[in-house]
């Protein structure tokens, strides 16, 4: 409903095939879709359905099994060091805990990928660190630790420091899990305005059905390693597939009919 | 029966399996720390002097103090048991080789390599595993600030500076310690006590302490940074991988101490 013509027709992620493993366990069963230029795609699914996997595949942090993964026309499952060196100057990921560094200032990590990728001189890298931290409503904090932050505040500091350096891509983990209503709404308006003041092309993983539904674009939902739908939010919620609908209610599945592989597990015969 | 053995086995297997699995991984990690070491301006990834001051201070200036008090101790028990075993021969002032040698050559240096990997070396695996649960090391990676660079190179630079700066600092200490007690004690006074030592030592045992200390060093870092590395499972893992990376630590010295002496003493 929001968006669609905003949104260019290029493609800045593609992801085609993805087949990865934990161990011997398969965890993404042949995974394939396309993010546009400056389109916000949310990534739902049950917990245990493979969200983390896919999105630390997307970030270059698992190597897998079989697949591409194309980000601005770069293969980082072949790129060579430098080209994904040069490739992750412009993508920003906020954790899901945040993922500051406890021993620096509020400040200091946000300033950090600018220290380690600029030579600016340290007044106009906090010139635009503190920028950064009005635009996540955070100015005048950064002298505190992280210790020192409120939940909400954290994810916010995470945030400044995922865009610190205007990113073409922007890689968001729960961006709203486990706060207030409030808060959690106030995230999700940051969402929207970065994509709509930086043209960034944002990638969400969420459970909050409100949330996903707000600042959407598309929708991609995965269950058990497989995509089964994937739509703007009309089509998703209005989506004629049981599994989504059971999703969407928080209906628990069906109960198992195979009765001799549920005494197998129970037995550990597997 | 068969069954228990077979697994028995297989679990055998896989302990060995994981053993030989982190080495490799130690011996990367080192060999990664290198490189940035001497490729890292290059890159455009220089190392900093901050942090590897900061750790220098953690690791050595804090340690003082602790360093100093178990080298005396262990001096002065040198001298007491020295000269209580050569009285039986009638022969005390025969003491000081032995006391000068055993602490220069292995004294010194076990127990400050004991102490770091104690004090530091369990606080750098805590403080990996924390980071990596937090995600911390995996921010780093996609900033594309590399975590070797960032995270081991410094503690590695420091301990390689300060654990020998230590062992000779406890060498020191430990002479002086045993010196009181010998001149307290035999009819010998310090400086006649400390010319002999200065008389028996060559540049050879020393080289022998500090060599030692040396391997030391990377002993403790490596030991606490793999275990640091593969944390998993919350607050609980990082207790658990802390005093995996002690008893392993202190393990790797002891016997890498033994193989040290016995190639270079035979
Ligand atoms: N490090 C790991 N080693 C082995 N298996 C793992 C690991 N991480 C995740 N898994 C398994 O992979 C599957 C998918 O996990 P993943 O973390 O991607 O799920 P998720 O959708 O993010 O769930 P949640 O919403 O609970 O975070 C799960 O079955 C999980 O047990
Ligand atoms: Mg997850």
């Amino acid at each position: 409903m929001n968006g669609v013509d905003r949104t260019s027709s290029r493609v800045a992620i593609e992801v085609r095939d993805l087949v990865t493993h934990y161990g011997e366990r398969k965890i993404l069963k042949g995974v394939s879709f396309d993010i546009l230029e400056g389109e916000i795609l949310v990534i739902m699914g049950g917990s245990g359905s493979g969200k983390s996997t896919l999105l630390n595949h997307l970030l270059g942090l698992l190597r897998p099994t079989s697949g591409a993964i194309r980000l601005l026309g770069v293969d980082i499952t072949k790129a060579p060091p430098r080209e994904m060196q040069a490739l992750r100057r412009k993508m920003g990921v906020a954790f899901q805990g945040g993922a500051l560094f406890s021993s620096m200032s509020v400040g200091d990590n946000i300033m950090l990928p600018l220290r380690e990728h600029t030579r600016l001189d340290r007044k106009t890298m906090e010139i635009m660190a503190r920028l950064k931290m009005e635009v996540v409503d955070l100015a005048g904090f950064e002298n505190l630790m992280p210790a020192e932050l409120s939940g909400g505040m954290i994810k916010r500091a995470a945030l400044a420091r995922a865009i610190v350096m205007d990113p073409k891509l922007l890689f968001c983990d729960e961006p709203s899990a486990g706060l207030d209503p409030v808060v959690a709404s106030s995230i999700d308006d940051l969402i929207l305005r970065l994509r709509d003041a930086m043209g960034m092309t944002i990638v969400v993983v969420t459970h909050e059905l409100e949330s996903a539904f707000k600042i959407a674009d598309r929708i991609l939902v995965l269950d058990k390693g497989e995509i089964i739908g994937l739509g703007s939010v009309d089509e998703i919620r209005n989506s004629a597939s049981e599994r989504i609908q059971n999703l969407l209610h928080r209906r628990t599945e069906e109960v198992e009919l195979d009765a001799d592989a549920y005494l197998r597990r129970l037995t550990g015969e597997e | 029966m068969l069954t228990q053995t077979v697994r028995m086995l297989g679990r055998l297997g896989e302990t060995v399996v994981k053993g030989v699995a982190e080495m490799g991984f130690a011996a990367v990690l080192l060999g990664e720390a290198l490189f940035w070491l001497a490729m890292g301006r290059r890159r455009e990834q220089p190392v900093r002097l901050a942090p590897i001051v900061a750790e220098m201070t953690e690791i050595g200036l804090r340690a003082l103090p602790i360093v100093t008090v178990l080298a005396v101790t262990i001096g002065i028990m040198l001298a007491i048991q020295g000269i209580y075993t050569l009285r039986m021969f009638g022969a005390e002032s025969q003491v000081v080789p032995g006391i000068a040698f055993s602490v220069v050559r292995e004294f010194a240096p076990l127990i400050t390599g004991i102490l770091v990997a104690g004090r530091s070396g369990s606080a750098l695996a805590a403080r990996l595993g924390t980071m990596r649960i937090n995600q911390e090391v995996d921010a780093l990676q996609v900033m594309g600030i590399s975590p070797v660079r960032f995270l081991v190179v410094p503690p590695l630079v420091a301990m390689l500076v300060m654990v020998p700066s230590l062992s000779l600092w406890s060498i020191l200490v430990a002479l002086g310690g045993a010196g009181v007690y010998v001149s307290s004690t035999l009819d010998m006074t310090f400086a006649a006590y400390a010319r002999q030592c200065l008389e028996m030592l060559t540049l050879g045992d020393l080289a022998h302490g500090m060599g030692k200390s040396f391997i030391f060093a990377v002993l403790i870092t490596l030991v606490g940074v793999v275990n640091g590395a593969s944390v998993s499972g919350g607050a609980e893992g990082v207790g658990r991988m802390t005093t995996r990376s002690v008893v392993q630590a202190i393990s790797a010295i002891v016997i890498t101490d033994m193989i040290f002496v016995f190639l270079v003493t035979r």
